[in-house]
């Protein structure tokens, strides 16, 4: 039922061939397979370099997995906000769940020796390696991501 | 997502179990405990498995399957086994270097100098 919730707006709104997606959907693998759908198939159409594509599909599908996992913990009665904005020289989304929120700071690094044969920790990390600008809000509820399309580099 | 064919394909050579993913992607959670548990049982067959995983198909991981990994290699170590990765594309291997887990995986460029790897 809850999956009526998720909605998509049109694009164009800019008039320069942007694109917005709204999505509101319930903490579900499948629901939100949906909705990384739709936004790369806007991303895929851009002509940004592969690095580019690659690193907006690793950080969408990290946001929304910690969303769904980390954050509602899979409540099904908990829901996920999706943003996306996608341009011809970037795209910025954003990723909001109804959990209780956390400290950026207290998340170990999981590059640090004694961390390494742990099984968690690395979809923030990958996520702050792979996009351009990343901004925690909301307690941690909240991440805002920008990815802009540059020439054909690997991240550091 | 409908998928009817198995997420890996297992062959052998001696006593070294080749695993070879048969997706482009391993992202989906109920695939990657899907090869999880094939990969445990590889494990747990034999007193000192040996375990190449080939990821030539690989194009998407996620930190999700980096820690069904880690949870892999953590199991070998276990057992005195020895796991090999091989033929991981370089927008792959990428990942490997930003999460500094290519110190703890073995590593090699191709399925031949892999086998050629193990020790005895």
């Amino acid at each position: 039922m809850q999956r009526s919730g998720s909605k998509a707006r049109g694009r164009g709104e800019a008039g320069n061939g942007s694109a917005r997606f709204e999505f509101t959907i319930p903490s579900e693998y499948q629901a939100s397979q949906e909705v990384q759908d739709k936004i790369m198939h806007d991303v895929n159409r851009r002509g940004f370099n592969s690095q580019t594509v690659f690193a907006i599909k690793l950080a969408l599908e990290e946001a929304m997995m910690n969303a769904i996992k980390h954050g509602n913990k899979r409540d099904g009665k908990k829901l996920v906000h999706v943003e996306a904005n996608v341009n011809s020289h970037q795209a910025e989304i954003v990723v909001e769940d109804q959990g209780p929120g956390f400290n950026r700071r207290s998340v170990p690094d999981p590059t640090l020796p004694e961390n390494l044969e742990k099984c968690s920790g690395r979809g923030i990390h990958l996520i702050e390696a792979y996009m351009n600008e990343v901004e925690w809000s909301k307690g941690g509820r909240r991440v805002r991501m920008i990815k802009r399309d540059e020439p054909d580099v690997l991240p550091r | 997502m409908g998928e009817l064919i198995p997420p890996v394909s297992v062959t052998s050579q001696k006593d070294i179990r080749i695993v070879e993913f048969t997706n482009n992607k391993i992202l989906d959670e109920g695939n990657i405990a899907d090869i999880g548990s094939t990969l445990t049982s590889l494990i747990d067959e034999v007193a000192k498995p040996k375990l190449l995983l080939d990821f030539a198909n690989v194009d998407h991981l996620s930190s999700a399957a980096l820690g069904m990994l880690i949870n892999v290699n953590n199991k070998i170590k276990q057992k005195n086994g020895q796991l090999r990765l091989t033929n991981i594309k370089p927008q792959i291997f990428e990942v490997f270097v930003i999460t500094k887990l290519n110190k703890l995986f073995r590593i090699l460029p191709t399925r031949p100098e892999a086998l050629t790897s193990f020790a005895q």
